[in-house]
């Protein structure tokens, strides 16, 4: 059985495409098959971060219209096995994403996949709640910053009454908090909301913190998920995040401020 | 504590600012998301009744619907009247 899980926020440009990437990548690292769905239609994005912009034919609504089947759309990772990327249409067409059509597709991918990972659009629009009805599990990417948390809140009231188990009655979607571009610096001279404030604020489980990075704009301006980069912090970070999913117990890393030895003092670094 | 964290800590973080900011706003959108869709419409013509007689602001009126076991829910009405209005 496959598990559906989405990967939501409310706020733009919080990180969940980076996230979704990273965690997608991670996950087939770990052998699971995988496929990245993206649902930002008409700003597809997912393609880029990716790094293959250039190898998409068809899309998604191509594949929910019958124009093509998934087999021609999928886009087979070339760095990673198990991974498959299922590209957004670029249509500006809002209305393209049925309920029914969205349904014909994931059942179908879930035959094949272990994990289908859903990157949602921004917003509280047609395109984020298809992203996530269907999910079992949903990732909230936050940043600590007021906004982003309070749009994250109203994304779990979301999940929580406009998702298809919460319509059905069955057991709710399991809610999982990542705090992305945290910076324990600001944290520490008390400009940040830290991670026990943003877990106080929202109530849910932890899944993890990735420490603001310059990984993160050289993976994307190189289009390799930066959970590949594995000798960056970010990279790490995305990889215990991707160890909790999987159900393991890890250790959260760059919480603290490093204390910067005497040489690092003086040459920098 | 260093001395320089004494004298910073004479002012509130704005990280803790944020935070209260953040507490008072989520519960309030919480018990709004878990009430029924009149009560914000409600609220408004109880705000316009009280404006005949009183000048309050919106931030002064708080209603909520409270359920208390499967029979009862209280109406909760709460008006702050302004200190030189009484």
């Amino acid at each position: 059985m496959a598990k559906i899980i989405v990967v939501t926020s409310g706020k733009g440009g919080v990180g969940k495409t980076t996230s979704s990437a990273a965690i997608g990548t991670g996950l087939a690292l770990k052998g699971n098959k995988t496929v990245i769905i993206d649902f930002d239609i008409g700003l597809r994005n997912l393609d880029l971060i990716m790094g293959c912009e250039r190898r998409v034919v068809y899309d998604f609504v191509n594949v929910i219209n019958g124009e093509a089947n998934l087999k021609q759309t999928l886009i087979k990772d070339k760095r990673t096995d198990n991974l498959f990327i299922l590209p957004a249409s670029q249509t500006r067409d809002k209305d393209a994403l049925t309920k029914e059509g969205v349904e014909r597709v994931l059942n179908e991918l879930a035959k094949d996949f272990d994990f289908i990972l859903c990157d949602s659009p921004a917003g509280i629009e047609a395109g984020a709640m298809m992203a996530l009805y269907f999910a079992d599990e949903a990732i909230v990417v936050t940043n600590p910053e007021v906004s982003s948390v309070r749009d994250s809140d109203r994304i779990l009231g979301m999940l929580s009454s406009k998702s298809r188990r919460a319509e059905q009655g069955l057991d709710a979607i399991k809610e999982h908090l990542l705090l992305t571009r945290y910076n324990p610096e600001r944290v520490e001279k008390g400009e940040m909301l830290s991670v026990e404030d943003v877990k106080e604020i929202l109530s849910i489980d932890l899944l993890g913190v990735i420490p603001e990075s310059q990984a993160v704009l050289n993976a994307s301006n190189s289009g390799q998920p930066v959970i590949l980069d594995k000798d960056s912090d970010a990279g790490q970070a995305y990889l215990d995040t991707v160890d909790r999913l999987l159900g393991e117990k890890v250790p959260f890393r760059f919480l603290a401020v490093e204390k910067k030895g005497l040489l690092k003092r003086i040459f920098g670094g | 504590m260093s001395l320089l964290d004494y004298f910073r800590s004479s002012k509130k973080s704005t990280a803790n600012t944020a935070k209260e900011r953040l507490q008072i706003i989520v519960a309030h959108e919480r018990r709004r998301r878990n009430s029924p869709d009149y009560l914000p419409q409600l609220e408004r013509d109880i705000l316009e009744v009280i404006r005949k007689y009183v000048d309050i602001s919106p931030e002064d009126i708080a209603v909520s619907l409270e359920q208390r076991g499967n029979e009862l829910s209280v109406l909760e009405l709460n008006v702050t009247f302004p200190e030189d209005k009484r």
